[in-house]
């Protein structure tokens, strides 16, 4: 194939394009459009499919609707303490509040919440939240979100490019001034020229052989950000959902929704034990129930009794369950047991649960109303991702935006259940404002075609060569590596063979071949994602073994429990000048007096006022 | 180890055949497993849609046996035995293999006028009782599968697009009319533009619905109602007749 003409790309010109369709995407392209914008939308699936479609439990917000004591100090002092301190304080400040306002935005535009007996919104008991928090539609939030914003979306003059992969932002000097993608359809490709773009584009889930990720999670915003001049933060902290289905193999990894056990499930053992009392860590002691007649006494609505064990963070429940598999107490499929036969009636888990119904009735032949459910930890989300500016969500690179779960900031080491879908739409919300305010203040910048032309070559040579290995096993081995070497439990010596053994996967990936033609080619569309899963595995594997400490998703088997020292520092990811992947720690900045008080204070101090009360 | 013959639709809008493959059988593996087991063994270019693998995001749509099903939720011990052959909806433009053209599904939800509330309680809150949504929960349930577009007869064999929207966007339209707090009169469209009259209720399209919604009971023969109440009213039509008129 000679040099191909840029001049004939399929060109479109925007003012501000977003990459992503989900919840923080749609969100962001609402927001651009609403201010002027010409916005386009680049979805890799078809609308609406995207992965915020499958997030179930719900979305928080302090509405403070069923149980009034909740307020925005307090969301922020959880997802503080959730995320073991390692958030950006900033960001964490404006989620907690400005989410019940782009919750009740939701309702304007249409979502239809489950409600309280009081006609407003319900909200629901989750891991880590001290108050009943999560907006929420049954066990099917998600949809409700993503579909909501699909409808208001569609009405917005939004050009909405679906099933578009984007394949490399394009660089005019530092700045980012569009993207190349191609149209799976025909296999053609097309350009985006854009003022500002923003990255939407969710996590990296498919590296692990073990997920509840689609095909889609192939870490493409983390590694175009990263080869765009981007830093990258936190990569170590990849969230292990505690409750994944274990059998049969085929959906191993299909996530059970948390809200089972905010609903009253319990975890029990193969002795039939509810385990979660023995392993309740010492900065949430003081409010979790440690029998499991005050556990129960707080399920009925008792407002002195303290949480149950199993509403602990993911972290820790997800490290709990590994421990009694790995001690022999497992489940006969090598998970452990979720019970919510024994604690609701049949006709109150089929309308509270009603999809965790159907997963297990089709999927497993399981009727949860009269047998437990066998789950297991499952990789499930990124904390880390690209660096973001706190207010604005602009990368270290001028004109490139990110939000949602391909930036990295709000969760810390640890994000809570709910604070995912809140996190969209707050910083979907925030990316379109600020990238269309950099689109004003810029104006359009120019495409280098020498870039282009490389891009396209790259794509081209994998289904140009002659030979060599099928995309899809390509991709199984390197799941096989980061399940083996990158898991929920990490070892250094484990952690450096993995980055050995993904550097000769790396060579294995750039050979791949795709065969026959371009138009909706799967093969190639999967070698194509490789390059990206490559950066975004090594980088995550090499903060992982930097961290010598065990702190919120990031454990060391060799490096127990949280160090004081290592609590001062993120790590940072970016390419070097030389081409070569850099890391280093760097110092967190002190946070504000006044935030850091209501994230250290005692529940009772802040409740009372005698913490927090002069922070607006 | 057993196997399964699986006889999958190869091929684009210039024609096409079935091939055969032979797949490995694990415990509950469910037809899009099958499918990934050929692309990673014998056919790595074989088109299909698929995301979420736990029938929440409808986008493994096929006719598996002849039936429009989610390939992600039909397990292959639900099959008779034998070979399980797998092809692309029939109802839409194919595109290459299992997948085909839906984008008329995306332009007729443009086409439906948005929701648009009453003003907020003075508090700034909405106020909404749950037994006045649960119907409009179950219309929201939709994952847009089109596999009741698939298999309405109106579309699939009398290739009324124009004139009908299809079962997905009845009960789309059903879900805004029935929105306790909506304030847009959409019964005029529903009838002219939407065409509420071509559905003659087989209730093919409750019986695929993967979500169990009851398109058919609960979604348009209400829908239906409201419009021959409008329009049809044996009184109103009496009197029209007797002494003239141009309402409607």
């Amino acid at each position: 194939m000679g040099a191909p003409d840029v001049s004939e790309l399929q060109t479109f010109e925007h003012d501000v394009l977003v990459i992503g369709a989900g919840g923080a995407g749609l969100r962001a392209a609402i927001e651009a459009s609403g201010r002027g914008m010409n916005t386009g939308l680049v979805c890799k699936s078809l609308l609406g499919k995207a992965h915020t479609v499958m997030a179930e439990g719900g979305m928080a917000a302090a509405l403070g609707f069923t149980d009034a004591r909740d307020n925005w100090k307090v969301h922020f002092r959880d997802t503080m303490r959730g995320g073991k301190f390692l958030n950006q304080w900033r960001m964490a400040e404006l989620h907690a509040k400005e989410a019940p306002q782009r919750v009740k935005e939701l309702e304007e535009w249409g979502a239809v919440f489950d409600r309280t007996d009081k006609g407003l919104i319900h909200q629901r008991n989750f891991g880590g939240h001290r108050y009943p928090r999560l907006a929420h539609v049954g066990d099917r939030t998600g949809l409700e979100l993503i579909r909501t914003l699909q409808d208001h979306g569609v009405h917005q003059g939004i050009q909405v490019h679906m099933e578009c992969t984007v394949l490399d932002l394009l660089k005019d000097g530092d700045r980012v001034v569009g993207a190349l993608g191609y149209w799976r359809e025909t296999g053609r490709f097309v350009l985006f020229k854009a003022k500002a773009v923003v990255l939407a584009s969710g996590g990296v889930g498919k590296a692990w052989r073990v997920t509840s990720n689609s095909w889609e999670y192939t870490g493409d915003g983390l590694a175009m950000a990263y080869l765009a001049g981007a830093e990258l933060m936190d990569l170590e902290f990849t969230q292990f959902h505690p409750t994944g289905m274990v059998w049969p193999p085929s959906v191993r990894g299909t996530l059970v929704t948390e809200g089972v056990r905010g609903d009253g499930g319990i975890l029990k053992n193969s002795e039939g034990k509810r385990f979660m009392f023995g392993y309740i860590p010492e900065r949430f002691a003081a409010e979790t129930a440690d029998t499991e007649e005050e556990a129960n006494r707080w399920l009925k609505g008792d407002k002195a009794a303290r949480r149950p064990p199993e509403l602990l963070t993911r972290d820790v429940v997800a490290r709990a369950i590994n421990r009694e598999v790995k001690d022999g107490r497992g489940s006969p499929h090598g998970g452990v047991f979720l019970d919510i036969a024994s604690r609701l009636p049949a006709e109150q888990i089929k309308r509270k649960l009603p999809s965790m119904y159907h997963q297990f009735k089709e999927l497993a032949e399981v009727d949860i109303t009269t047998d437990p459910m066998e789950v297991g930890p499952t990789l499930h989300y990124h904390m880390g991702g690209i660096k973001v500016d706190h207010d604005s969500q602009m990368t270290t690179v001028p004109g490139l935006f990110a939000a949602g779960e391909c930036a990295a900031g709000l969760h810390g080491a640890n994000r809570l259940g709910g604070n995912s879908l809140s996190d969209l739409i707050v910083f979907g919300k925030r990316a379109g404002e600020y990238a269309s305010e950099y689109a004003k203040e810029n104006g359009a910048g120019k495409v280098n075609d020498d870039q282009v032309v490389a891009c396209l070559r790259r794509a081209t040579d994998f289904l140009n060569r002659e030979e060599g290995p099928n995309p899809f096993v390509v991709q199984e081995n390197l799941q096989a590596i980061m399940n083996d070497h990158v898991g929920i439990i990490r070892e250094g010596a484990e952690l450096s063979a993995g980055l050995e053994k993904l550097a000769e996967w790396k060579q294995e990936a750039e050979k791949a071949k795709a065969h026959s033609a371009s138009q909706y080619n799967a093969g190639w569309h999967t070698a194509l994602d490789l390059r990206n899963l490559a950066i975004a595995a090594e980088s995550i594997t090499r903060a992982a073994l930097m961290r010598e400490e065990s702190r919120g998703a990031h454990t060391r088997s060799d490096f127990e429990g949280e160090q004081e020292e290592w609590g001062k520092y993120n790590i940072f990811v970016w390419r070097g000048d030389d081409g070569e992947m850099k890391i280093e720690r760097r110092e967190r900045p002190e946070p504000p007096k006044g935030l850091k008080e209501i994230g250290y204070a005692k529940i009772e101090d802040l409740e009372s006022g005698k913490v927090g009360a002069d922070v607006e | 180890m057993a196997t399964r013959t699986f006889k999958v639709w190869r091929g684009d809008k210039d024609g096409g055949e079935f091939k055969e493959y032979s797949v490995e059988v694990q415990p509950g593996m469910v037809v899009l497993d099958g499918i990934h087991r050929i692309q990673a063994e014998h056919s790595s270019d074989l088109a299909v849609r698929w995301n979420c693998k736990a029938g929440k995001c409808g986008s493994c749509s096929m006719e598996i046996n002849g039936k429009p099903r989610l390939g992600c939720m039909t397990r292959l011990n639900s099959l008779p035995e034998g070979t399980v052959t797998v092809q692309p909806l029939k109802t839409f433009p194919l595109i290459k293999d299992l997948v085909t053209d839906v984008s008329w599904n995306f332009e007729q939800n443009k086409r439906i006028p948005p929701v648009k509330l009453k003003p907020r309680d003075a508090d700034g809150n909405y106020r909404m009782m749950q037994e006045d949504i649960d119907r409009v929960q179950e219309f929201r349930k939709c994952i847009e599968c089109f596999l009741c577009q698939d298999v309405c007869h109106v579309l699939r064999d009398h290739h009324k697009h124009d004139h009908f929207v299809g079962p997905r966007f009845m009960i789309r339209l059903a879900q805004l009319e029935m929105h306790p707090l909506d304030t847009v009169d959409r019964v005029p469209a529903m009838r002219k533009e939407f065409g509420s009259g071509w559905c003659n209720i087989t209730r093919c399209c409750t019986e695929v619905c993967p979500e169990h919604i009851q398109i058919t009971d609960n979604g348009i023969i209400p829908m239906k109602e409201r419009v021959v109440d409008r329009y049809y009213d044996p009184i109103a039509w009496f009197l029209k007749k007797v002494f003239g008129g141009s309402k409607a």
